[in-house]
């Protein structure tokens, strides 16, 4: 007989036994071990995602950052590039500004130093004039200047024509007061006497006088009354000499002006 | 000569005896408990493991892969059942390579021990799935007339796994022991290793036909389409 029923039996007995030992000491432990291994490595990646997020949520973190660190950079460039443009634009202002000031202080300068001049021309040439004319006056005629003047005084009231002639009579002869009879220096008794005489042929009235010394008049007689004037001084031939003058000086200037630095405009 | 490691009584009280078969399956017992128990007392949790884990690791999982691909969905729970049956016979065929060796599976007593508890497991496993009345059911379809030629079939193949181990590798023995006192030098090599080849196929025949019996018996069958 093949089978052993015994033997049967017992391969049973002993085939259940296997199953639970290798059930107990093989399947279990191993089946937990990989188990446990792939929760393990299903941690580990479920960490490395989450710092891989993490990460990923810095970077992003980090770039908003830097951008907005870089919007601000420039916002403050531009803002300390406009505020410097703007103060340049102010010092710009201010230094044209001190320049013109300083310009026109020059001017000024240069007007009064030229009124100083003309003035100081103007007296210098007065005296210069009345020596050179008193000089020539007494060296080719014999005679002062202060007679020539009351000579050509004299010879001007004789030349007057009609109208004038007419107003200057009824002005003498109507003024409340003696006609005054201004000279630029003390006139002497024979040259007093002299224009009186001249003053009543000329007028034929006795006319009162009263003289006055008036040194802007410069070397000249002026006879006034009662509002009507009559004169002749050297103050005419002055006058257009001032005006050459003037002419000399503003023609000094203008060169001085165009050769005046412009402010410097470099930023 | 003898047919079967039975008739190797090493001691016998009545009709309790213990023979070659019972030692060696024994042994093979203490082999795979011993070895299993060494192995897992210390293993390793972290990727770094030792060889012996993975050969343990490797052979676990491909028993586990080779259920579920037979249909079972949750291989795991006919792990202890089906993986014993190969990881059994495969040793045990094995185990030839050892002269004076007698392989358990060569006993038609160990054969239809097995068989019987594949033919006890199997529709424990269905009853535990579909309950008991849905695993009756199995037996009356597709109509009761086919009931007598389930059970003739259930039996059958219980039979036919039994008789197919047994026969395989008793032959294989047989033919070695044949060979040795014909030609002892050369073929005795050759038809052991093929005698190797032959324990391993018949190790995975046997788990892969308890698998599908088992399959055969849990699967719900799927609703048979309406003509419409």
């Amino acid at each position: 007989m093949l089978i052993d029923w015994f033997t049967v039996g017992a391969q049973t007995l002993n085939f259940l036994v296997l199953a639970w030992l290798l059930k107990r000491f093989l399947y279990q432990p191993i089946l937990l071990a990989i188990d446990e291994r792939e929760r393990r490595i299903a941690t580990e990646l479920g960490d490395a995602d989450a710092k891989k997020a993490e990460a990923q949520q810095e970077r992003d973190e980090f770039q908003r950052k830097n951008e907005a660190f870089d919007r601000q950079r420039a916002a403050l460039l531009s803002k300390a590039t406009n505020e410097a443009q703007a103060e340049r634009g102010r010092l710009l202002d201010e230094a044209r500004q001190a320049a013109d000031a300083l310009s026109a202080q020059r001017q000024d300068a240069l007007v009064n130093d030229t009124d100083d001049l003309k003035l100081a021309i103007r007296g210098r040439t007065q005296q210069e004039v009345f020596a050179i004319a008193r000089k020539a006056l007494k060296d080719l005629a014999a005679t002062d200047l202060e007679g020539q003047m009351v000579g050509m005084f004299a010879r001007r009231l004789r030349e007057l024509d009609g109208q004038a002639k007419e107003c200057l009579t009824d002005a003498l002869k109507t003024a409340p007061e003696p006609a005054l009879v201004r000279s630029a220096f003390e006139l002497p008794d024979e040259h007093r006497s002299a224009l009186r005489r001249t003053l009543n042929e000329t007028f034929s009235a006795d006319l009162p006088l009263r003289f006055e010394v008036a040194p802007d008049l410069i070397s000249g007689i002026e006879l006034s009354a009662n509002g009507q004037k009559l004169a002749w001084s050297i103050a005419d031939y002055l006058v257009s000499l001032e005006k050459g003058v003037d002419e000399l000086l503003k023609g000094r200037a203008k060169p001085e002006a165009q050769a005046e630095p412009k402010p410097a405009t470099k930023g | 000569m003898h047919l079967s490691p039975d008739e190797i009584i090493f001691w016998q009280f009545g009709v309790i005896k213990l023979n070659a078969t019972i030692v060696y399956t024994w042994g093979i017992m203490l082999v795979l408990a011993l070895g299993s128990k060494l192995i897992t007392r210390k293993l390793s949790m972290d990727m770094k493991r030792s060889r012996w884990q993975n050969l343990l690791e490797i052979v676990v999982t491909a028993i586990e892969k080779q259920i579920e691909e037979v249909g079972l969905g949750e291989p795991r729970k006919y792990l202890g059942f089906l993986g014993t049956l190969f990881l059994f016979v495969a040793t045990a065929n094995l185990g030839t390579v050892l002269p004076g060796y007698e392989p358990p599976t060569g006993s038609l007593s160990t054969t239809v021990a097995l068989a019987l508890c594949v033919l006890v497991a199997v529709p424990l496993f269905g009853i535990l799935e579909q309950g008991i009345g849905g695993y009756l059911k199995t037996y009356v379809e597709p109509t009761v007339i086919m009931l007598p030629f389930n059970i003739i079939s259930e039996v059958s193949r219980t039979l036919a796994l039994a008789v197919r181990l047994f026969g395989n590798m008793m032959s294989g023995v047989m033919i070695i022991g044949i060979l040795l006192t014909i030609t002892p030098f050369i073929f005795p090599i050759v038809m052991t290793v093929l005698g190797l080849l032959t324990g391993m196929v018949q190790a995975y025949i046997f788990s892969i036909l308890a698998a599908v019996y088992i399959a055969a018996a849990t699967c719900t069958p799927k609703p048979e389409p309406t003509n419409s």
